[in-house]
């Protein structure tokens, strides 16, 4: 079988989780990461889904995913259940962010977390100097069909992190099309130049 | 014939069959036993050398064993899921060995209440002991023991289907490798229990009912039966189904004729509906199969928690629920599905658009088709079967 191929941040996800894991992938869309995981790390993968195509495309794939909502199913889910959860680009449409991160790092040992950085400095100038709701290639949306509903920014992230004691293991600075940039997320560079994030998370063992 | 079975439902079928519990009888639910005891079953395929590619299929309230022949031999009708059982179909007999057996307390061949009683030499009629889903899976694995089967690769069936196919991954994990519940629940539900009831009550309702002892008077309860499928069977369908295939049209005239004739076309299919079903099915069979539905409660017999039903279990799942479907509706389905997660079992859960309801489990439905074949096919995978 030829080797899937996948998005360039899904890729970055993929290169980072270990082979023969459990992996829950949260908003797995058509299943892509799930089913290169499977196939390339021998992964167990699950799935959840909001959309019911994504979900049928997924199963028809011969995958496990379920139709579900990061917001109120993720809390089935057993303690350490999971040894990689990934939550890719969909925590700023939840409505509850805090208690979503929150699932995420208590049902997986390591919870990978990407989203649009609110403070890139395309997002501030259109703000600033045009007056306008931002959109941009991270955030292709108009304000009034937007399904992101909880903007944050890297330092919001960053700052939320540490108040939930979350310990941050990786922290990447991404560019639009999802390629790493060479500075840690956590730079200060990076609140401005950086259009994405991606951060490993688990709990601080206290 | 005083003592006899009518012709309408002695029926002569050609099915496997088989004799258990000789030996050991089967210890039931209720706290009685019963052996020997027959079950009627049909095969399909061909199992392999490893014994690995051995599909059960459950079948629903008033199913039965003839899940994929072309012709029923009741019924002359095809198979109620050829569509999905089947060379080449999802459930491909070229390459899966299928059974399936008609339930403990069914009337096609597996003993049930119309069955001579040995201790009488009578139909057992209400004599018969009230039996349970849990029994019901109890008696089917005797089958696949006799079979020689020690794993089945996946166990699948719709409605009491699913109820018998959840049943099966609660109580015997490792004999299960995949499970597909379609449009079940993990219990049935008040408005469910209440239907049924009123089903049983018609039946009881009718004089010719005789307490359960209509074969001594050479009659069947067949107004109260068919009332009782009447009603059923509007439970079947949805409001938008009805409307798409009847409207308010009338049945064989213009205009109103101001009685209490079949007036308008949906009063007419359901009265076929019910007059059929008197022809194929047993009264007091469907008395103890509505109240096995009614008794199961898979979390009840796991202290009220149904993710301790499913503790560490390694089965492969696949639940799928129907939009349009209010007897087993998507949230009840999605209940087993929390259960599993909170298991950290292997799931999918998919919910099918249709305006079909609870009968679209059984109808042309693609979509539906397309992911049981790809659960099958992943699962397949799994298992290492070729």
């Amino acid at each position: 079988m030829n080797t899937p191929s996948i998005r360039v941040d899904l890729r970055l996800i993929a290169d980072m989780v270990d082979p023969d894991c459990r992996m829950l992938d949260v908003g797995c869309g058509e299943g892509g990461l799930l089913a290169y995981l499977e196939q390339e790390k021998q992964v167990d993968g699950r799935g959840m889904e909001l959309s019911m195509a994504g979900v049928n495309e997924c199963v028809r794939n011969g995958l496990a995913v379920i139709q579900g909502d990061a917001d109120t199913d993720l809390k089935d889910y057993p303690t350490d259940g999971f040894d990689w959860v990934v939550l890719s680009q969909t925590l700023q449409a939840t409505r509850r962010p805090r208690e979503v991160l929150d699932n995420l790092v208590r049902i997986s040992r390591r919870a990978v977390v990407s989203f649009p950085n609110f403070a890139h400095w395309r997002v501030r100038t259109q703000i600033l100097l045009r007056g306008r709701m931002p959109v941009t290639g991270a955030l292709p949306y108009s304000w009034y069909d937007t399904p992101n509903i909880h903007h944050c920014t890297i330092r919001d992230f960053i700052a939320t992190c540490h108040e939930e004691r979350y310990e941050i293991e990786q922290a990447v600075a991404l560019n639009g099309d999802g390629t790493p940039m060479r500075m840690a997320a956590t730079s200060a560079l990076a609140s401005l130049l950086a259009e994405q994030a991606l951060f490993v998370l688990s709990r601080k063992s206290s | 014939m005083a003592t006899g079975v009518p012709e309408n439902i002695a029926i002569d079928d050609p099915g496997k069959r088989v004799v258990l519990g000789e030996a050991e009888k089967l210890p039931l639910d209720s706290g009685e036993s019963l052996g020997p005891f027959t079950i009627a079953y049909q095969t399909y395929g061909t199992l392999n050398a490893e014994k690995s590619n051995a599909i059960l299929i459950t079948h629903a309230l008033t199913g039965d064993q003839y899940v994929a022949d072309a012709v029923h031999p009741v019924t002359g009708k095809e198979g109620w899921w050829t569509m999905l059982v089947g060379p080449g179909k999802p459930i491909d007999t070229n390459r899966f060995f299928v059974i399936c057996s008609n339930v403990l307390g069914g009337c096609l061949g597996t003993t049930g209440p119309k069955d001579i009683d040995p201790k009488t030499g009578k139909p057992y009629g209400l004599s018969f002991p009230v039996i349970t889903i849990g029994d019901m899976v109890r008696a089917q694995k005797r089958l696949i023991d006799h079979l020689g089967i020690e794993q089945l690769f996946l166990v699948t069936g719709g409605s009491m289907g699913a109820m018998q196919v959840l049943e099966w991954a609660a109580r015997y994990p490792d004999a299960v490798f995949a499970a597909a519940p379609i449009a079940g629940a993990a219990r049935h539900s008040a408005q469910n229990i209440a239907f049924h009831e009123v089903g049983r009550q018609a039946i009881m309702a009718d004089p010719d009912w005789h307490g359960g002892d209509y074969f001594s008077h050479d009659v069947i309860p067949s107004r109260g039966l068919s009332v009782a499928r009447m009603a059923a069977h509007i439970t079947y369908l949805s409001e938008a189904a009805l409307h798409r295939k009847f409207g308010r049209r009338l049945q064989d005239r213009v205009q109103l004729t101001y009685g209490f004739d079949a007036e308008f076309q949906v009063e007419s299919y359901l009265r076929h509906q019910g007059s059929t079903f008197v022809d194929r099915f047993d009264a007091n069979a469907y008395l103890y199969i509505t109240r096995a539905m009614d008794y199961f409660d898979l979390a009840a017999e796991h202290g009220g928690n149904l993710s301790k039903a499913f503790t560490g279990t390694k089965t492969r799942f696949c639940i799928v629920s129907f939009s349009s479907d209010w007897l087993f509706p998507t949230s009840e389905n999605r209940d087993v599905v929390h259960a599993l997660n909170a298991a950290a079992a292997s799931v999918s859960f998919v919910e099918i658009d249709s305006d079909k309801g609870h009968d679209a489990f059984l109808l042309d439905e693609p979509e539906f088709f397309e992911v049981l074949t790809g659960f099958v096919k992943g699962c397949a995978v799994h298992r290492g079967i070729e």
